[in-house]
């Protein structure tokens, strides 16, 4: 085995944990968005596993790297990464997601949980802050880099286009933004809903340096975060072919489970399914 | 009690169901009727309306500004567009709805849906809790919220044939015990007598009708007898009920799912302050704070809204006036 196939056997098994995870969390919380958690599971992954500098004994450390959910519903899977990279205790996520005087709110809440970099949950305005994360990383000339997570359907705010404007303007190859284009939304498709295809197409135009990947293909994730560190005086974007609800068979393109809490019968089925040989 | 009241905790209905229901049949009604959603029109209950009537619904996807923006030049054509979302991200998009809607004084019937506590446990993110607040206050904005199936249905219905300029209608999440029978009739600017009392005037709006009324119940056996009215229209409120009972009794309370500042509250201090009435005002709601994630229960709970709450808080402010 080489190193990346190391390093993709190891991202496979906590892709598969951070699931597990944090289907657990919704159950218990009998609400919340496994589609869009699942199907963000394997960049999320990555990101705090692989690509990006942090330290949870040092989670504040001014020259980490940020990520920041756009999307925010889609915060089991963020919240699972964090509980198990060691920045808080799983059993905290599992007792406690979406009940009263919870640290861990049911979209993150940058105050009361400040490993959250910031609040999100109203879809659109996440890039924006990225934005103002990565000129304030410029001005003060530090490396860090600014990951922004969106959602497919969440790009169709007339906001995301204005980052889309701006952030080539002031040449931010510090802003990485990933699309989880999981080709669903609430409504429905997200090409029934309001189609944005082709969508390389439109960021190139905006001038953004844009790749296209399989979501869920860990050597091609790998590559593609890894093409966004050379300096190239311009914003990255990395658009994900994903599937909403990724790993359990029945949540799979199935819109019912946007925002679905699984039952306890539906969730051990789940976590059998992704614990077997045919999970990959 | 009014012979309009029929209050039935066995049949209960969110209030946005009840409207997704009145949408359907106003449809049939008045062909200038539009909807317009953004990506939520399972949760808003305007679904039903875009699956009878395709050609006059109109998916937006998530672009809220734009679909302010649409129904606003539907509405200048001569349509009367119903645009639908959670109420934090219609009203959220104020100064649009400003310019579009308020001062183009078009006939847009603006739906927030999920509105308040009552949303639950996704947290303050979906939560309208300044809503009534900011469409307070564009002039010429109608700001209504109904209390159950009944009065919602009867409200759509006007606003759909009767009332000209721009109107917010704040729905909810959680279902609501049904407190009319048929007999109601919805009266634009009127609030609604509920019970009738001597000592305190219970003032609520919305989710928290119902739970006041239990309060009622108790402060009644505790010897304290009190009136409640269903403020159904916040602007334009119904002055001359507030001051007939401000006269009638020896205090006011209001309770609303919504901040203190800008809200239900606010609203009837003016009209008390502005006439110089001197009676002491209660206003129970979200005291200036962020909401959270928790069940609607829970959350009512916590913020001083469930009946037991309720009760409490008024037995407290009597003692310490009396
Ligand atoms: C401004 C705003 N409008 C509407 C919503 C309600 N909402 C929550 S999730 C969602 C669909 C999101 O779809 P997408 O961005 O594709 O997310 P994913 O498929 O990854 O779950 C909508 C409309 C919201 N959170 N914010
Ligand atoms: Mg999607």
């Amino acid at each position: 085995m080489n190193d990346e196939d190391h390093t993709i056997e190891k991202l496979t098994q906590i892709a598969r944990e951070l699931r597990i995870l944090a289907l657990k969390a919704i159950t218990e919380a009998k609400s919340g968005h496994p589609g869009g958690s699942l199907s963000a599971a394997d960049i999320v992954t990555t990101l705090f596993f692989h690509q990006m500098s942090h330290d949870p004994q040092n989670p504040h450390c001014p020259d980490r790297d940020r990520f920041v959910l756009s999307k925010g519903h889609g915060c089991p899977i963020l919240y699972a990464a964090l509980a198990k990279a060691g920045y808080f205790p799983e059993s905290e996520l599992l007792t406690t997601l979406r009940k009263v005087n919870s640290r861990i709110q049911g979209h993150p809440d940058h105050v009361r949980f400040p490993f959250m970099e910031t609040s999100s949950g109203s879809l659109g305005q996440g890039l924006s802050i990225a934005q103002g994360m990565a000129l304030a990383a410029q001005i003060d000339k530090k490396k860090y880099k600014i990951y922004c997570l969106l959602g497919d359907g969440e790009i169709q705010e007339g906001q995301i286009w204005e980052t889309a404007m701006s952030a080539p303007k002031y040449h931010l190859d510090n802003l990485i933004a990933i699309i989880d284009a999981n080709k669903g939304q609430i409504d429905g498709y997200t090409k029934d809903v309001m189609n944005l295809s082709p969508l390389k197409q439109k960021w190139e135009a905006f001038n953004w340096e844009v790749q296209e990947i399989n979501g869920h293909n860990f050597s091609e994730i790998l590559n593609a975060f890894n093409n966004t560190q050379k300096e190239q005086k311009k914003p990255h974007l990395i658009i994900a072919n994903t599937i909403k609800g990724k790993g359990v068979s029945f949540m799979e393109n199935n819109i019912e489970w946007h925002g679905t809490a699984p039952t306890p019968e539906q969730r051990d089925k789940a976590i059998q399914e992704l614990t077997s040989e045919k999970y990959s | 009690m009014t012979e309009y009241v029929n209050i039935n905790p066995k049949v209960q209905k969110a209030s946005r169901a009840s409207f997704g229901e009145a949408l359907v049949s106003i449809g049939e009604k008045y062909p200038e009727v539009v909807v317009l959603d953004a990506d939520l029109s399972v949760s808003t209950k305007s679904a039903g309306f875009s699956k009878k009537f395709p050609e006059r619904f109109f998916q937006m996807g998530i672009a809220e500004s734009n679909m302010i923006g649409t129904a606003a030049g539907l509405a200048l054509s001569g349509k009367t567009p119903f645009l639908c979302s959670f109420g934090c991200f219609v009203v959220g998009r104020f100064e649009t709805i400003r310019i579009s809607i308020a001062y183009n004084q078009v006939n847009a019937r603006i739906i927030g849906t999920h509105a308040g506590l009552g949303i639950g446990e996704d947290g303050y993110t979906q939560m309208a809790l300044e809503d009534i607040a900011l469409m307070r206050s564009l002039p010429g904005m109608g700001v209504l919220q109904p209390a159950d199936a009944i009065e919602t249905a009867k409200m759509i219905e006007y606003l759909a044939g009767h009332h000209k300029g721009p109107v917010y209608v704040r729905l909810t999440r959680q279902n609501l015990v049904t407190l009319f029978n048929q007999d109601y009739e919805f009266q634009y600017g009127k609030g609604v007598m509920l019970k009738e009392g001597k000592h305190i005037a219970i003032l609520a709006t919305g989710g928290t009708v119902y739970n006041s009324y239990l309060a009622c119940e108790k402060l009644d056996k505790d010897g304290l007898s009190t009136s409640l009215i269903n403020i159904h229209t916040l602007k334009p409120i119904d002055e001359d009920l507030i001051l007939k009972l401000a006269r009638s009794h020896k205090r006011i309370v209001t309770v609303e799912d919504h901040n203190i500042i800008g809200g239900l509250g606010s609203a009837v201090s003016e009209v008390l302050a502005e006439e110089g009435a001197s009676i002491p005002l209660l206003r129970l709601g979200v005291q200036d704070i962020y909401g959270e994630s928790g069940t609607a229960e829970d959350l009512y709970e916590k913020y001083g809204l469930s009946p037991q709450k309720i009760y409490e808080s008024i037995c407290t402010d009597h003692l310490q006036l009396t």
